[in-house]
């Protein structure tokens, strides 16, 4: 169990010390949602304008680019592995006395703790988005980034525990990003998509990421609309056989996923030779 | 007591036969090193003795520790220099040292004054804040091997400790290496296939296929190919050869235009052929034979020059690097 315990912490410190003393990477990793928001605030929100009663398309979205952010991030947890594997270092941290259940747990502890770190720093913008960061926001944000960052976190591990290069990896991480990406309504409410599309969106795992967060900052004003809604305007949440998942519902769906990933992912790890 | 030891050890990948039954010992406080060419089976051994590979068959202890049911154990009293480097570029020599240190749990109160230690016997103290980018290949071998030395192992493994590296660098890091074992009583278990690498050994195990073919000292080994070498050219080599073997008792062999044959005391040997021998000589030379010799009569094959694929090895790590970031 130490050994365990050691791996975990020292591998978390060291992914912590590398995004600490990797500028480009730390500025990218902040340039990229920034880019989003700006990009497609400028372009939808004139057009959109307010979604329903009390949501604006900003409000709506941006929700949807921190979760996008701590996607990116948490499959940053996998790269690694793969980076070191390919630099060598993967090597001192296999002979070392610490066990590879603690390695991965703590790549995973580290990617998170970096998207958990850019969350809050993606939070400074919320005032332009019309939002207000409260202490309570913080209290119910903190946790809910945590479970879905770890869950991610070890979708990237698994993919990367088997991945001899970066190349490789690459090209499955684009092939997984961007349609969990687009189709988790990140962009748009999935309730406005058609039904085709509406069931893809609910079997991908993210979407409920993207709810849980945006439940959080939208809170009551999610819940109003979605009553709402068949009155005036769409629904903005996640309905799931006429049930209309709650932010601790969607959280449970991804520490449930998180828990088979993440056993998946230690599995395939420690299986390496 | 003995460091390693290893019975018949089988490491199959599929149908490759990476290592065929190799047995053998290393008492504590020894030099033993494994000659022979790449693809012979040192590092597959290595990474058996080092927990990083299951073998298909057979048993090995490294400090008394089963390297298959012990690993903890087995890792926390080894220390590593692998053929590759295992050094994270993007972090400091310090750094660097550090993730070993916690990782292998070396105590708090210790960690400093062991890093200073290693630091300034391999000469890095001064760069201990440089990342390691900035490294050149024998400074990443030096921190490499304090690495392996941070947390007191009573093995240290080498595998091909001065591959890539320049003669002087190389000597640098062989005074490194038996310095240490000076101080630390260590057990050194390493890999080359540079000859001269191998005279430092105090045993040397001579690998080929998988197998080991001889396991001696250095000199013991050179003994047992006969004596002192003679190269000798004539103007009739057949001649030679035929008067040679049944006059003298040699076994010469014509080789490259040359009659070449071992002969025990050979500087005696020489005064008395030049004396007698009929035929016109047109050169003589005499050597002590060198563990390429030794390899060459043991295994009746040369240790393949591994010049041009570590190279070609090289210009693809290079490759990878540039392309990697």
């Amino acid at each position: 169990m130490a050994e365990v315990y050691r791996g975990l912490w020292v591998v978390a410190y060291r992914e912590l010390l590398r995004f600490t003393q990797d500028r480009p990477r730390m500025v990218s990793s902040f340039a990229f949602p920034l880019m989003f928001l700006l990009i497609f605030g400028a372009g939808f929100s004139n057009i959109i304008g307010t979604l329903t009663p009390g949501v604006e398309f900003m409000m709506f979205m941006y929700p949807g680019i921190i979760a996008m952010s701590v996607l990116t991030n948490s499959l940053f947890a996998g790269v690694s592995i793969v980076w070191d594997r390919e630099f060598g270092f993967l090597k001192e941290v296999l002979v070392a006395p610490i066990s590879r259940t603690g390695v991965v747990l703590g790549k995973a502890l580290g990617g998170s703790m970096v998207a958990l770190g850019q969350t809050i720093v993606l939070l400074a913008l919320a005032p332009f988005m019309g939002l207000t960061v409260t202490p309570l926001l913080l209290l119910k944000l903190i946790p809910t980034v945590a479970i879905v960052s770890l869950c991610l976190s070890s979708l990237g591990i698994l993919v990367a525990s088997r991945m001899r290069s970066q190349q490789g990896f690459q090209v499955v991480i684009q092939a997984l990003i961007f349609p969990l990406i687009f189709l988790a309504g990140v962009f748009f409410p999935i309730s406005s998509t058609p039904d085709w599309l509406q069931v893809i969106s609910k079997i991908n795992p993210l979407t409920y990421g993207v709810d849980a967060i945006r439940q959080v900052f939208l809170g009551d004003a999610l819940a109003a609309a979605t009553a709402a809604s068949g009155r005036e305007g769409i629904a903005l949440g996640v309905t799931l056989f006429d049930h209309t998942m709650s932010a601790g519902e969607d959280l449970l769906v991804m520490a449930l996923l998180g828990i088979v990933l993440m056993s998946a992912a230690i599995w395939a790890f420690s299986r390496q030779e | 007591m003995d460091s390693i030891t290893v019975t018949d050890l089988v490491k199959h990948y599929g149908d490759y036969i990476a290592v065929n039954g190799i047995t053998f010992a290393v008492p504590k406080g020894e030099i033993f090193g494994f000659l022979g060419p790449n693809g012979a089976g040192k590092t597959t051994t290595i990474n058996v003795l080092c927990t990083l590979i299951k073998p298909t068959a057979g048993a090995a202890t490294v400090n008394g520790y089963d390297v298959h049911t012990q690993r903890s154990e087995v890792r926390r009293s080894i220390g590593l220099v692998f053929q590759e480097p295992t050094l994270d570029d993007y972090l400091t020599a310090e750094q660097n040292l550090l993730f070993h240190a916690y990782a292998y749990g070396v105590p708090r109160a210790a960690r400093k004054e062991r890093m200073r230690e290693l630091l300034t016997l391999v000469e890095l103290w001064d760069k201990r804040k440089q990342k390691i980018r900035t490294y050149s290949g024998g400074m990443r071998r030096r921190l490499e091997l304090a690495r392996g030395l941070l947390h007191h192992p009573d093995v240290l493994f080498l595998d091909e400790p001065t591959l890539g590296l320049d003669p002087q660098t190389r000597r640098r890091i062989w005074d490194y290496i038996l310095d240490l074992r000076e101080r630390e009583q260590l057990t050194i278990f390493l890999t080359t296939h540079y000859m001269d690498e191998a005279e430092h050994c105090e045993r040397i195990g001579i690998i080929d296929n998988g197998e080991i073919v001889a396991l001696d000292t250095p000199d013991r080994l050179k003994d047992a190919v006969g004596g002192d070498l003679v190269t000798l050219k004539t103007e009739d080599n057949a001649a030679a050869k035929r008067e040679l073997h049944e006059q003298y008792r040699v076994q010469p062999q014509i080789e490259d235009g040359t009659v070449q044959f071992a002969v025990p005391h050979g500087d005696e040997f020489l005064p008395k052929l030049l004396r007698s021998f009929s035929q016109r000589i047109v050169s003589i030379g005499l050597r002590r034979p060198t563990l390429d010799d030794v390899f060459l009569k043991l295994t009746g094959h040369a240790i393949r020059n591994d010049e041009p694929s570590t190279r070609q090895q090289m210009i693809e790590t290079v490759a990878r690097r540039w392309g990697g970031r």
